[in-house]
Parts: structure tokens; C-alpha cells; sequence
């Protein structure tokens, strides 16, 4: 039995020759016997480790927080930005895998401008997340390669008004009012169920959004362990100064 | 041609090869929602594929976004759908007329075979008889017309153009665009 094995992949590999390094045809998620896609499970288990990240939709806005707990002191964490911009109106936040993170960004980006090229308009908050969304989905089905360990909160104010959209590992994506993901999501969101009322301002929402972070927060929180990203009708997505922030933790704290 | 918060685009209905006439009906005004009318002159081949084309496109972008496209946004998609064949280019001049945002902004674009926009306040010409047209829109043209004066004036346009030029005629449509509704009227032209 082992012989015909590695007959087979000796033929597939043979078969395959002409395209360089796609030795692999078959995907390496596949469906355990009671349905279930372990692959994806497990990096949800990797999401479910990485550091807290939230949202909150407003009635005029979106804020969108992270912690951005750094292993040492000597890291510059002026270099580490882990909230970044799709385009001008969109901003997305991550928890699991930096890395996948980062190539996800690129290839949102680049999606984005494709619209843009084509209709000169901004690439809408829910199409965006579905393009992304079909990427992680491409990645569950391909071969040789291995779902992406993030999931994101794109945050973005479009002709629809304000929203936040969840993006996961396997592809599935869905819109919240308010949501946590990463370390401590079921206690945030416990937390944010009591706390959101559906008339919320922007700068309640962002009051609300730090004081849920602070929550489960380990140790001391300043203004440049946690990062702030904020959109409103203006439609220009912003990353908060630590200044800023400083004001929003002080408050919290009177 | 734009008016006050009404926009029309007037074509004849002539398709010929050369000097023989094929056929009197054809029609190259198109609908592309109640917002903004599409019209195209040039290769018949060309145009009959691009309606199809965007209408392809159209229905995808209505399915996708839920909403429906604003004309300027159909403009930059048109523009865009011409110039990725700019080594090997559709041959036809688009207009495209359409009432843009809340307001009910008069929009009108053309554009070349290979997506160079224009995007006029008063009135836009394209096809064989295309200078004896801007010649007499220039004459006839003023702002802020009403609709039914707005009609008026670019069948008369039309009229006045088509029977200079004697590849066109056959025929004419004229659709006025306003935020009721479009009106179409045909036009009986010299058949010669």
C-alpha cells in the first residue's frame, strides 16, 4: 500500500513538473468525518489567543480598539501599528497572526484601488468585506496552503451610514453593532451587551469602547499600549494620537 | 443636451454600410436605469456588444451593491471598459445623460474610443453628422431650459443636423430624462 502511495505521488509530482513549485494539487483542509473543518477550527483557536480587539457602531460612527501589548520595553512602539487603512474611508483592526495580518492588508489594498480604478468611487464597507472574506475562503480550499490565523473588524462609513463587519478564517463575514475578538471577547462582549444603546454618540462609543478594553486589561493602561481608530460622517478614517487617547483614559479615570 | 433638472439625448435610427441603408429601426439610446441613459454611435458590432457588455456589468453591480449605479459612476466605468482595449479599441463614441445625486444635477459625459471623458455643462455631439450638430446646438442651446422647451430645441437640433448629413436620417428618437421619468418620442425625418 505504501508502494502505490508513493507511486501516485511520484506520478502526480511528474504530471505536475510543468508548474514550478505547485507540486501540491490537494488541499490540506479537509473535512474530519463529523463535518467539521479542523484547520479552521484551530485558527480560530489562534485568533481566539491574539490580542483584544473591538468595535463599536455608533449612530454617527464607528471606533475600532486594540491592545497593543508589546513582550518588551525595547520594542519601538512607535513602529508597531496594528490599525491600519484599507483607503481613505475604511480602517480594519486584527486579532491572531501579525503576519497574516499584514499580507491580508496588501491584498485588501490592492482591491480596493482596483475599484476605485474602475468606478472612481470608494470601494463600499460590505463589498470590501465580502472581497476579503473571499480571499480567507480561497485559502480554505487551495492547495498547498493554509487558512489565515486573523480575524479582522473592518470599520468604514459608506451610503449605507456606519458599520463594522467581522471577517473570519473561514470566510464567513457578518455585520455587528458591537463586538470584541481575541484574549478576552466573551467577557467584552458580556460587557459591551449591558453597555450598547443603539442611539449611541461617536464619543460615547469611544468612552465605551476604551472602558470595555480596560476591562479585561492586564496590567496598567496608557495611551501607547492601546491603539484608537474613529470614523464619522466625514468618511475619513483616522488613527487616534496617543495625546488623544491620553485625553479619552483620563476621563475614564476621574 | 441638458436642461433644468432634466437632461435628453436624441439619435437617428439609421444603420447603413456606406451608402447603402441596412436597416431604419436601430436603435442606440439605451436604459440603463431611471437615473441614466447611455448612447453610443460608431461600429454597429461595437455597439451592440457593449450594450450587452454593460448590461452584463449592470446587473452584477445591482445584485452586488444593492443599489443603483449614479450616472458619473457609469461614466468612470464606461471610460474604464473602453481604455482596457486601448491597444485594440471598440470603435464607437459613448454619451452618457443622466440626473446625478439628490438634486436631480443634470450629468453629461462623452468620451472617445478609448475613454477620455468630457464632461460638458450645456450639450454634447457625436457621430457622422457630428459638426453640423455642434453648430447648431451652439445656436440653439440656452440654460436652464424646461423639459418640453428642452425637447423642442434638440429635435430641432436633431433635425436640422440629420438632413445636412447624408449618412444620417431614417428616423429619429428623442428620450427627455426628468425625475418623473423618461418620455420617448420617435420623429419622422426626411428618408433620404
Amino acid at each position: 500500500m505504501l508502494n502505490e502511495f508513493s507511486n501516485n505521488t511520484i506520478s502526480l509530482f511528474l504530471q505536475k513538473k510543468k508548474k514550478k513549485g505547485s507540486f501540491f494539487n490537494f488541499s490540506l483542509t479537509t473535512f474530519s468525518p463529523n463535518g467539521k473543518l479542523l484547520q479552521i477550527e484551530h485558527a480560530l483557536k489562534a485568533v481566539e489567543s491574539g490580542a483584544t480587539s473591538l468595535g463599536i457602531k455608533a449612530s454617527n460612527g464607528v471606533v475600532i480598539v486594540t491592545e497593543k501589548k508589546l513582550p518588551t520595553t525595547l520594542i519601538d512602539e512607535n513602529s508597531v501599528k496594528k490599525i491600519q487603512k484599507l483607503n481613505d474611508g475604511i480602517g480594519v483592526i486584527y486579532s491572531g497572526l501579525g503576519p497574516d495580518y499584514r499580507v491580508l492588508i496588501s491584498k485588501a489594498r490592492k482591491k480596493s484601488q482596483q475599484y476605485f480604478k474602475q468606478y472612481n468611487e470608494i470601494i463600499p464597507v460590505n463589498i470590501i468585506s465580502r472581497k476579503v472574506a473571499g480571499i480567507m475562503q480561497e485559502f480554505t480550499q487551495s492547495g498547498g496552503v493554509r487558512p489565515f490565523g486573523v480575524s479582522l473588524l473592518v470599520a468604514g462609513y459608506d451610503h449605507n451610514g456606519p458599520q463594522l463587519f467581522q471577517v473570519d478564517p473561514s470566510g464567513s463575514f457578518w455585520a455587528w453593532k458591537a463586538t470584541a475578538i481575541g484574549k478576552n471577547s466573551s467577557n467584552s462582549k458580556k460587557f459591551l451587551e449591558k453597555r450598547y444603546k443603539p442611539d449611541m454618540e461617536i464619543e460615547d462609543a469611544i468612552n465605551t469602547a476604551i472602558l470595555t478594553l480596560k476591562e479585561g486589561f492586564e496590567g496598567e493602561m496608557d495611551e501607547f499600549n492601546i491603539e484608537v481608530g474613529v470614523i464619522t460622517n466625514d468618511k475619513k478614517f483616522r488613527i487616534l494620537e496617543p495625546e488623544e487617547v491620553k485625553d479619552y483614559i483620563s476621563e475614564l479615570n476621574l | 443636451m441638458a436642461g433644468k433638472n432634466c437632461v435628453a439625448i436624441a439619435g437617428d435610427t439609421r444603420f447603413g454600410v456606406r451608402n447603402q441603408t441596412v436597416a431604419l429601426d436601430s436603435n442606440r439610446i439605451f436604459k440603463i436605469n431611471n437615473r441614466t441613459l447611455f448612447g453610443m454611435t460608431g461600429l454597429n458590432t461595437d455597439i451592440l456588444t457593449l450594450r450587452e457588455s454593460f448590461k452584463f456589468q449592470m446587473n452584477l453591480y445591482n445584485l452586488e451593491e444593492e443599489r443603483e449605479i449614479s450616472p458619473k459612476t457609469f461614466a468612470h466605468n464606461v471610460a474604464q471598459t473602453l481604455y482596457s482595449k486601448r491597444f485594440g479599441p471598440y470603435f464607437i463614441t459613448p454619451i452618457i445623460a443622466g440626473l446625478e445625486g439628490e438634486d436631480y444635477t443634470p450629468f453629461l459625459c462623452a468620451t472617445d474610443l478609448i475613454g477620455a471623458m468630457e464632461f460638458p455643462k450645456s450639450f454634447v455631439v457625436a457621430g457622422t453628422g457630428e459638426e453640423s450638430l455642434m453648430g447648431v446646438c451652439e445656436t440653439f442651446y440656452k440654460e436652464n431650459m424646461e423639459p418640453d422647451e428642452l425637447f423642442e430645441v434638440v429635435s430641432q437640433c436633431l433635425l436640422a443636423a440629420v438632413d445636412r448629413d447624408a449618412l444620417s436620417g431614417w428616423g429619429s428618437v428623442v428620450h427627455v430624462l426628468t425625475k418623473d421619468g423618461i418620455t420617448t418620442k420617435r420623429l419622422r425625418t426626411r428618408k433620404d
